[in-house]
């Protein structure tokens, strides 16, 4: 009985111990500003996971490097409490629940994809902690009513929403014939809405409306369809997989098709995989270096991607990009409330209107970002088989002439 | 539902064509898989897995600039050993247990083997280009991948050596031996044990060459394995274990099948079919066995 009773006093003394030391932890310490961010380290959106948090990490340092957040008079410097979400989407909810109510943190970064954005955003808003995410981008995130969420991408319906209005102004005004295959799952859908949007305003029909698995690993039996029906445009969208299965087998089966609009092709290293196959693919991107927004702390997307490369050793895709922003956005707001307090901060991050590198940001009531349209890239090879990505639309960044028609594989 | 496929005889074609050659990529993934369960009453969940291994060794091999159709000679050497190993550690202390923990086990295996090559290659979806160019046919309204036609050639001639291998060599018979009778063949000198590993090897080996065309033909993926698995596990079913004309045709009826699942219910029903399927010819066996049972009533 004694030992017993010896034993319970231990624990709890441990439980008091641990449990202070946690309340300890908590979002503004001394002159340290927490955040906290579950993010996909392991499991299957582990490389976008790595991107994302080299991005907040990028934007951590230089902003505490270059004097901080300024609050109250007292200068704080970030700092944030990662875990590794494993891409599971419980996993994620449970991480945002410790985070808030173990770690005591009072801000929130988002995590990786928009199915994980759509686990940990209730947990948020239930105690009310701002979050800034930078990578969940499905229309589903800004319709539930959410206060506290902010997405500083542009929703996933405005994706490719660009690339079927060059298409109907370069067919003179007229509606196109449109093919499209997206994957079942919720941002690819959301892509395709925002299409069937852009079908409907222009007068386009769509032919072909095929839904690809999340195994997806041949879509030949689409492509089969695309030859016989012979469309204006072809749209496919299934991450990663998708842009390497369709590329490869539109190649190999000579498909031929005026316009090909894809997501997920930097992503994909789509250029780097497939080289000259994948010329002329025509791909939606949240952001690119060659655009010329500015802010003080990054210059600007040349700059943002020199330094990424030489501290990390890769071109930043525009997963790190967006997530950097998320860290501006909050600094702006943390300085504009000039108060920790969570519902000031909210209501802060929801006035927010600024520059960054990355791009205007303007949150719409929903939460996402209003005030940056996607950008439309075209892969562009020289007669050595270098390919590289060019920005085509809109046309107020436009670095190089979208060629329309690709040519045939014939003439190729 | 679409019947497009049947409005157009190019089409129907090209779906029978696309899914000949599939089906006998699959044949040889269940050539594998039939071969041990038939010896060790092993039913491999990670057979998928296996392959997808194989297929990064393929990755690999491309890119350090050797030419991914090497990974056909190099990825089974090499699987096999990964084989052994397995066997080594796991499947020699369940080989003789019930099928429940034969399936647990190699679910393990299957659960490590997709963390260690996420961990290992990353979560990219990767691939090799192998360069082959495309055959057209009937006036280019039939167009073939040569990576296709390339991986069902390769997957004959690895079918044939098998099958001349077991009926020709020493280990080849004593596999066959084991398979039918285990105990009998201990008591007439075959070293079982020794049997069991290289039949996990040769599972494995064969594994390594389906990834390595896998590669060539389509993606990889560390999360890719289980339809694979899923897919022989249904040839298997339909064909028996040891009976290699009938995993063949098995095989490639089931790529036929689902290539016609694909245009008439639309890509996303293409493996949910591949279960339909499974569970329709389950009970139409079930239906077959019982009518036999009143018969010898």
């Amino acid at each position: 009985m004694k030992i017993n009773k010896l034993i319970l006093s231990f624990i709890s003394a441990v439980a008091i111990l641990l449990s202070t030391s946690v309340v300890s932890f908590a979002k503004v310490v001394g002159d340290k500003i927490v955040l906290g961010a579950a993010i996909s380290l392991t499991g299957k959106y582990s490389s976008n996971g790595v991107h994302t948090q080299n991005g907040y990490n990028m934007a951590v340092d230089r902003i505490n490097s270059m004097g901080g957040v300024k609050v109250g008079g007292k200068t704080y410097k970030f700092e944030i409490i990662y875990y590794d979400d494993e891409s599971n989407p419980k996993r994620a909810a449970q991480l945002a629940e410790r985070l808030i109510s173990q770690d005591g943190v009072e801000f929130m970064l988002g995590p990786y994809s928009s199915g994980l954005t759509k686990a940990i955003a209730p947990v948020t808003e239930k105690y009310g902690v701002p979050m800034v995410e930078a990578n969940g981008a499905s229309r589903s995130l800004f319709t539930k009513g959410y206060k506290y969420l902010f997405a500083v991408l542009a929703p996933a319906n405005l994706y490719l929403d660009v690339a079927i209005r060059t298409a109907v102004e370069l067919n003179g005004g007229k509606g196109v014939r449109i093919a499209q295959a997206f994957e079942q799952d919720a941002f690819s859908q959301d892509v395709r809405l925002g299409i069937l949007d852009a079908a409907k305003e222009t007068g386009s029909e769509i032919i072909i409306d095929d839904k690809l698995p999340k195994e997806l690993n041949d879509m030949a039996a689409t492509l089969v369809k695309v030859k016989q029906m012979k469309p204006d445009v072809l749209v496919v969208s299934g991450h990663t997989k998708g842009a390497l299965t369709a590329i490869r087998q539109i190649a190999e089966m000579k498909v031929d098709v005026p316009m090909l609009a894809m997501t997920h092709c930097d992503a994909a290293k789509l250029s780097k995989q497939h080289g000259k196959n994948s010329q002329y693919a025509l791909c939606a991107s949240q952001w690119h270096k060659t655009l010329t927004y500015k802010d003080n702390f990054f210059k600007d997307g040349m700059t943002y991607a020199a330094d990424f490369q030489k501290e990390f050793g890769y071109d930043p895709p525009y997963q790190s990009a967006e997530s950097s922003a998320a860290l501006l956005v909050f600094k702006d707001a943390f300085e504009r409330a000039n108060s920790f307090d969570q519902k000031k901060v909210r209501d802060a991050l929801a006035a927010t209107n600024m520059q960054t590198f990355y791009g205007n940001i303007k949150f719409a009531p929903g939460g996402q970002n209003v005030d940056k349209p996607m950008v439309l890239f075209q892969v562009m090879c020289d007669g050595a088989g270098k390919c590289e990505n060019k920005v085509v639309a809109p046309l107020k960044w436009a670095s190089a002439k979208l060629i329309h028609p690709i040519p045939k594989w014939s003439d190729r | 539902m679409d019947f497009m496929v049947f409005q157009y005889p190019m089409i129907t074609v090209q779906a029978c064509l696309d899914g000949i050659l599939l089906g006998i990529l699959f044949a040889l993934i269940a050539y594998g898989m039939a071969l041990q369960w038939g010896v060790m009453n092993i039913i491999n969940i990670a057979q998928g897995d296996l392959v997808i291994l194989g297929g990064y060794i393929a990755y690999f091999m491309y890119l350090y600039g050797i030419h991914p159709a090497w990974g056909v000679i190099v990825s089974p050497i090499i699987m096999y050993f990964v084989g052994v190993g397995i066997y080594k550690l796991v499947i020699n202390k369940v080989v003789d247990r019930d099928l429940f923990i034969s399936i647990l086990a190699t679910f393990g295996i299957s659960i490590l083997f997709m963390q260690l090559m996420n961990f290992a290659f990353g979560a990219d979806v990767v691939l090799a280009n192998s360069g082959y160019g495309t055959t057209f046919l009937f006036d280019s309204a039939v167009v073939l991948p040569n990576s296709k036609i390339f991986s069902a050639f390769v997957s004959i001639v690895f079918a044939i050596c098998l099958v001349i291998y077991m009926k020709k060599s020493k280990l080849g018979r004593a596999i066959r031996a084991t398979a039918q009778n285990a105990r009998a063949a201990k008591i007439l000198g075959v070293d079982t044990e020794k049997v069991y590993a290289a039949t996990f090897g040769l599972n494995a080996a064969l594994c390594g060459v389906a990834g390595a065309l896998i590669s060539i033909t389509f993606t990889i993926h560390p999360y890719m394995g289980l339809p694979y698995t899923i897919r022989s596990f249904m040839i298997v079913i339909v064909a028996g274990l040891g009976n290699l004309p009938g995993v063949a045709m098995s095989g490639m009826g089931l790529g036929v099948f689902e290539e016609f699942a694909d245009y008439i219910l639309g890509t996303e029903f293409r493996i949910g079919s591949v279960f339909l399927l499974l569970v329709l010819i389950l009970v139409y066996r079930r239906f077959k066995l019982s009518k036999k049972r009143e018969y010898l009533k």
